[in-house]
């Protein structure tokens, strides 16, 4: 005796958390009821491994079905074949653009095209991922990329339109289409230590302040693009480190206001001058692409690692970089401090986050 | 020309990319009603198209409006080749046609590809415009109401309740017509659809004109059918129950609190006095004459056929007489009917009188006509073998099939009579058709009906009154309508348990809904009989005789296993008893489905006992007591599980003076393939006697082990396949109505009855197993009209389709009611020594909201001067006695959950939508699908393939509904689910059939306020009523 054909149709699309859970990670059929059983359910409900897998297949089969939908959320919505309570609609759409932490660090900042896709396998390799789950959430960072990269208007909100997610997931979403758009390298080595929400935060800080965006609201790709004008000027600010006089003025109103605070003064003022260039250089630079998609490496070379081996406190840090980016506004022959200011204020956040072990 | 019909397409949404050039579609609408076209401009390049169209206006006679669909086809222009089609809505427009009903349709529609499924949707709106046309002779039925639903609608009192109307419509299966082997499968398809949707409106239509005929304006419990016989053609059958139908106009009545008959009561002592009835002593002459003619038919077919209590005696005190005068007035009113059918399953108060038990009659027909030009005709349950009329038959006559049924119809007739009723009620009919052989099949319960409701209101008189008031409440039903010194067979009688007075017999099987009045102790469960007998493959004659040879010891087994199923659950009734034979090339299978429960006016059912026919063999022995103690174990244990604690009661309470000694019963065994062997059954035992299971053989012993395979719903699951279970009555709102399909594949090695058995029993039990432990978050729960159906679509393969829908209740009030409900019984029996009436349980049913209802007011009147039990205790059983009763008015679920932006359809195959009120019914839905593809594994194979059609075909009920302005489908039922594989060329077909009735309704929560307050205010009258008059 062997079953043909087994399914099941609700009114209301039964929809099982666990079991989606199980699809997401992209587990196959039998292993998800081999995982099913192990969690004890058999014994809870008393049913066989036969009812257990009849459940999954069904369930699955739901979820292909869904799938098609769940590409464009909003289709989900309006469609009329599955009868789904809104509060499971958004739990459904929620989880299925969710994703693992260990595979956005892999493909963060990388270029979302088919050479990524064939890297896929490797990553699933790497992070223990099923591919599948892998494929999943690359398409799903594919998909929103490329409905919302043209788009006017913010980009956390053009998300949370377009794909229905919650405000947390959306602003995830912006960071790596962010990311993806500037293609910042994040996976150098000395990057490793840092966590996506260590790059979604900066991500979120650059939006809102380093794009088109942030000054004028009613231009194309505001919010995904870096403000070019803005990059060329912060070459102005190499005047900084380039005019001997104005370093040293500034390392002096620095250590000035510093003096007693800092527990580890003095190596900052060994090492003022270089971090200062380090600072100022990265600025000067990012007028060329190869220097922006290079800007988390040259934070973490030039500034995080060199205090990092001072065993810099990060009161200390943030202490320094208060007084660094303040005193600036007092060096009377610098002209450029709004500038300054909209370079500065984003990086001292950024460096803020990163630094940590 | 008497009516216009205008039509205008709005948009379509989500169409599918018909260009792939440009990812983009080029649409445009094409709407056609009989002959006329129009068409919409072609909107370029959209994948949402705003066509926002003229209104297209045809205007058509009323006899096209209820035959002709409104065809809808979503076309992609093409310049240079020809259009593509995208896909159509069909829209029955007969909902518009009624005053009541729906005014407007509006709303969006799946656009309906039978290769593609659903592709995109449609904004559409309908209006009819009718005139008013004084002509007597015309061939429309406009403005007769259709309802699906098996009792008189929710919002709807019945004036008079005519009875039944029948009809079949004949035609060729385009499927199977010479041009279909030129046309796409696609077209082919369409022209089924089509064609069917012509045919059951014609059909609809039909049925109209005789209900007019009739002189009735609604049709309640409408079932349609479809029979596919192949080659021989397409015969669309209905049958239902004209009635002339009130519309309860005050608002107020659709307030729960004025379902409670507290209202009644509380008029009631403006009624006169009651009267007292003459009360003669001498049998009816119609009685004994009825009895008698009757014994010798009945001979024949008892064993397999007529499936009651068993039971004998004398007639009680005064129930003889009263039955006579009944009789004899129920007859006059049916007899000018042809066939007194009603296809209800649930009836207005009073309205069933007494219930004989389940009567059926099935037949085997040939429907070849190619090969061999007559046709034979067997009578299944008399096994007289017929031979009818040879050649005068054309099969594609509708005469002929007309001829068959009536042949079936009539045997009913003289089963019911054989019973000593003059009705039958739950009345249905099936076919099981395998190439060409079919098997018609129809049952129903024999029953004794109250006149009043029958014609027009004029037998009012004071006799009709006397009789409502010696009819005992509660247990009424119960007692036997047939006269016990003639026993149509031989049975085992005993005094009601209820009210002492009148015999009962030890076990009623029924196709009824359990009547809401009736006192039921515990909860049921659902019961099944499953079967399955090889057959020889043959043809023609041969393989129909082969067929009626067997039909007998299916039932015959089939009504054992109930038997013996119901005596294991310490039950002693079956409600909603629906018993389906399905004929395949190389098997017959049954499956018999009921709610058991433990009716308190019957006996309590004795136990089951295991006799080994080598008693001197220990080891056989030991095995046997083995087994005697399993099946004591089973019993105890049902009992506890289904709360069955009936009051203990003396033999001398009882004071039955039953005549006949206890009579050991046994069940025999026949070894016999002699048909005479069987009519020897002796089904009868003592009320003590225990139910005795001879084991002699290993078929025996399976079943035996098969009757304790059967395992109870894990705790917290209830089942059942009747409207509502006894026991249970505090709904919450949250339902979930779904559709399950199993096929399963023999393997062809172990071809033996017993495997076989074993594999169905399987089948369904794991399908059982697996929708308990799907819906295992709605725990405490309840599988209401858990509906199995059978189908054997090729050699090997085994097709089982269920459709149920879950209901959660409260479980902490499900105890208290029980404990309550308890208590009451006991006092019951303590009470019933003395002569006093029981108080009108039946009152308390709210089936007919603020019914006026004389004969009922009489009865409170007698209740409340003579009954002695206290008014706290009738406000018990108003909560009780319903599952939308005020019970249920403490705990309701939350408001429906927030705006959605599509409107949410509830679907029940229930006449009714537990924590809401239905205040509206649009009109009924009836429609038919095909689909068919011929890319299976790309599909998902068949699992893929079927699980997405029919979750569409839930999608267009839902959506259809919705533009009908409703919110809800109440009595859905899937009446044919046909499907076809080849995997092989990778194809598959399916055909689908639903029906249900749209409605609207509105959650009781938002009518909490004012209902609770009414509910106060009208118990309160009645409670103190009570006590003044005791």
């Amino acid at each position: 005796m062997t079953s043909e054909l087994d399914i099941f149709v609700g009114n209301t699309t039964l929809i099982d958390e666990d079991v989606y859970r199980l699809w997401l990670d992209g587990y196959s059929v039998s292993d998800a009821v081999a995982l099913r059983v192990r969690s004890g359910i058999l014994e809870q409900t008393g049913a066989t491994a036969a009812v257990l897998q009849s459940d999954t297949m069904d369930h699955y089969r739901t979820f292909h079905m869904l799938e098609r939908l769940l590409h464009a959320p909003p289709k989900l919505l309006h469609q009329l074949i599955f009868q789904i309570p809104p509060s499971r609609q958004a739990l459904l759409i929620e989880r299925y653009y969710a994703f693992d932490e260990a595979f956005v660090r892999e493909v963060l900042g990388k270029k979302l095209s088919k050479g990524t896709k064939k890297d896929l396998d490797d990553i699933s390799t790497k992070t223990g991922i099923t591919l599948k789950s892998c494929r999943r959430q690359f398409d799903n960072f594919k998909r929103v990329f490329k409905v919302v990269e043209e788009m006017r208007g913010s980009l956390v909100d053009n998300i949370q339109q377009h794909f229905l997610l919650s405000d947390r997931l959306s602003r995830d979403y912006a960071a790596i289409v962010f990311f993806a758009n500037n293609r910042f390298e994040t996976g150098k080595k000395k990057l490793q230590y840092l966590s996506f929400g260590d790059f979604a935060f900066c991500a979120e800080l650059m939006i809102q302040n380093w794009t088109l965006g942030a000054v004028d609201s009613q231009v194309d790709d505001m919010d995904v693009d870096l403000d070019k004008e803005f990059l060329q000027d912060l070459k102005e600010l190499k005047v900084l480190v380039a005019d001997k006089d104005l370093l040293d003025l500034h390392k002096s109103v620095v250590c000035t206001a510093l003096r007693g605070k800092l527990s580890v003064f003095s190596e900052m003022e060994a090492n003022f001058k270089n971090l200062s260039r380090g600072l100022v250089n990265v600025a000067a630079k990012l007028i060329h692409n190869k220097d922006v998609r290079d800007l988390f490496v040259d934070l973490v070379e030039k500034f995080v690692e060199p205090c990092r081996s001072d065993h810099w406190p990060l009161s200390d840090v943030r202490l320094f970089l208060n007084q660094y980016s303040a005193s600036v506004h007092s060096l009377d022959g610098f002209r450029h401090q709004a500038l300054w200011d909209r370079y500065m204020g984003t990086l001292r956040g950024c460096l803020l986050r990163l630094y940590h072990d | 020309m008497p009516g216009k019909l205008k039509v205008k397409i709005v948009a379509g949404r989500h169409l599918p990319v018909m260009d792939r050039a440009s990812d983009l579609t080029d649409a445009f609408v094409e709407v056609k009603f009989g002959n006329t076209t129009f068409k919409t401009d072609v909107y370029l390049k959209s994948l949402n198209p705003q066509w926002n169209s003229e209104w297209f206006k045809f205007e058509v006679d009323d006899e096209d409006l209820q035959d002709e669909p409104l065809q809808i086809t979503v076309l992609d222009h093409d310049t240079y080749s020809a259009n593509d089609a995208i896909g159509k809505v069909y829209i029955d427009i007969d909902p518009l046609l009624y005053s009541e009903a729906a005014t407007v349709i509006s709303g969006w529609f799946p656009i309906y590809d039978t290769i593609h499924g659903i592709r995109g949707e449609i904004n559409v709106i309908v209006k009819v415009d009718l005139f008013n046309d004084l002509n007597r002779f015309r061939q429309s039925s406009c403005g007769v109401k259709f309802f699906c639903t098996t009792s008189i609608p929710k919002c709807y009192r019945a004036v008079i309740i005519h009875g039944f109307v029948e009809e079949l419509v004949v035609n060729e299966d385009p499927e199977y017509q010479w041009i279909d082997r030129i046309r796409t499968p696609r077209a082919s398809n369409e022209a089924r659809q089509r064609l069917i949707s012509l045919m059951s409106g014609e059909l609809q239509r039909k049925i109209g004109l005789k209900v007019l005929e009739m002189r009735g304006n609604a049709v309640v419990g409408y079932l349609q059918c479809f029979d596919l016989e192949g080659e021989s053609g397409l015969v669309v059958r209905a049958i239902g129950t004209a009635c002339t139908l009130d519309k309860l106009s005050s608002p107020a009545a659709f307030l729960p609190a004025c379902n409670s008959p507290c209202k009644e009561m509380k008029e009631s002592p403006l009624v006169h006095p009651p009267s007292h009835g003459c009360r003669s002593t001498q049998n009816s002459p119609i009685h004994t004459a009825t009895g008698s003619r009757l014994t010798q038919n009945f001979s024949v077919s008892v064993p397999t056929l007529i499936y009651t209590g068993m039971g004998s005696g004398s007639a009680g005190k005064e129930g003889g007489p009263f039955k006579a005068l009944l009789r004899q007035q129920t007859q006059s009113a049916l007899e000018q009917r042809e066939f007194p059918f009603f296809t209800l399953t649930a009836f207005p108060p009073g309205f069933l009188v007494h219930v004989g038990g389940v009567v059926s009659a099935r037949s085997v027909k040939l429907l070849d006509r190619i090969h061999n030009p007559a046709f034979v005709g067997i009578m299944g349950n008399t096994r007289s073998y017929k031979l009818l009329d040879w050649n005068s038959f054309n099969a594609d006559e509708p005469e002929t099939r007309d001829a068959w049924w009536a042949e079936i119809r009539q045997e009913i007739k003289s089963h019911a009579k054989a019973l000593g009723c003059h009705a039958v009620v739950g009345y249905s009919e099936s076919t099981s058709i395998c190439e060409e052989v079919c098997i018609l099949s129809a049952s129903g319960t024999a029953a004794v009906l109250n006149p009043r409701f029958l014609q027009d209101g004029t037998v009012e008189g004071c006799l009709e009154q006397r009789l409502e008031e010696n009819l005992p409440v509660g247990c009424g039903f119960c007692h036997i309508p047939y006269d016990e010194l003639n026993m149509p067979f031989p049975a085992h009688l005993t005094y009601c348990y209820n009210c002492r007075k009148q015999k009962v017999p030890d076990v009623l099987f029924t196709t009824i809904d359990l009547p809401t009045d009736a006192t039921v102790i515990g909860k049921g469960c659902l019961i099944q009989a499953r079967l399955c007998r090889l057959k020889k493959k043959a043809q023609a004659e041969a393989n129909a005789t082969a067929i009626s040879n067997l039909l007998p010891f299916m039932e015959y087994e089939v009504h054992t296993q109930l038997m013996n199923k119901l005596k294991l659950k310490g039950m002693n009734a079956l409600f909603g008893l629906r018993i389906q034979i399905t004929v395949g090339e190389n098997m017959l299978m049954g499956l018999a489905s009921a709610t058991g429960v433990y009716l308190a006016a019957l006996p309590t059912p004795g136990g089951i006992q295991i006799a080994g026919k080598t008693p001197n063999d220990s080891s056989y022995e030991q095995h046997i007591s083995h087994m005697q103690k399993k099946i004591n174990d089973t019993i105890a244990k049902n009992k506890e599980l289904y709360e069955i604690n009936p009051p203990e009661t003396s033999e001398e309470v009882i004071g039955s003076p039953i005549p006949e000694p206890r009579q050991r019963s046994r069940l025999l065994r026949s070894q016999s393939e002699s048909s005479d062997e069987v009519i020897e059954l002796d089904l009868s035992h003592g009320k003590k006697d225990a139910f005795v299971l001879e084991i002699d053989d290993t078929d025996a012993m399976e079943d035996v082990h098969s009757l304790l395979t059967d395992v109870p719903p894990p705790s917290g699951f209830y089942s059942c396949n009747t409207e509502i279970m006894p026991g249970i009555n505090n709904w919450t709102s949250e339902i979930q109505m779904f559709t399950s399909v199993r096929v399963i594949r023999l393997s062809s090695l172990n071809l033996t009855n017993q495997a076989l058995n074993k594999n169905f029993n399987d089948l369904c039990e794991n399908l059982l197993k697996s929708l308990y432990f799907k819906l295992r978050s709605m725990i405490p729960c309840c599988l209401c009209h858990v509906n199995f159906t059978v189908s054997l679509p090729e050699d090997e393969l085994i097709q089982v389709t269920v459709t149920a829908v879950a209901i959660t209740f409260d479980k902490n009030q499900a105890l208290q009611t029980t404990k309550t409900h308890i208590e009451k019984s006991l006092q019951r029996a303590s009470t019933d020594n003395e002569e006093l009436l029981q108080f009108p349980l039946e009152l308390c049913s709210d089936s007919l909201p603020s019914h006026p209802f004389p004969p009922a007011k009489e009865h409170l009147e007698s209740a409340s001067s003579n009954s002695g039990i206290p008014a706290a205790q009738r406000a018990v059983t108003v909560e009780k006695a319903s599952p939308m009763g005020e019970g249920n008015f403490r705990n309701r679920s939350a408001p429906p959950c927030a705006n959605s932006t599509v409107g949410v359809v509830k679907m029940t195959p229930l006449s009714f939508i537990p924590g809401a009120k239905i205040t509206k019914y649009l009109g009924i839905i009836n429609m038919f699908f095909i689909r068919e593809t011929t890319s299976l594994r790309e599909e998902g194979g068949v699992s893929g393939f079927l699980h997405a059609f029919i979750a569409e075909v839930f999608a267009m009920v839902r959506a259809h509904v919705a533009a009908l302005g409703g919110n809800a489908v109440v009595s859905y039922i899937m009446k044919q689910c046909v499907f076809m594989e080849n995997p092989n060329k990778n194809q598959a077909q399916c055909l689908i059939n639903v029906s249900g009735d749209a409605v609207v309704f509105v959650r009781e929560s938002d009518l909490e306020v004012a209902s609770t307050q009414q509910a106060a205010a009208t118990c309160q009258p009645l409670c103190t009523g009570g006590e003044v008059t005791t």
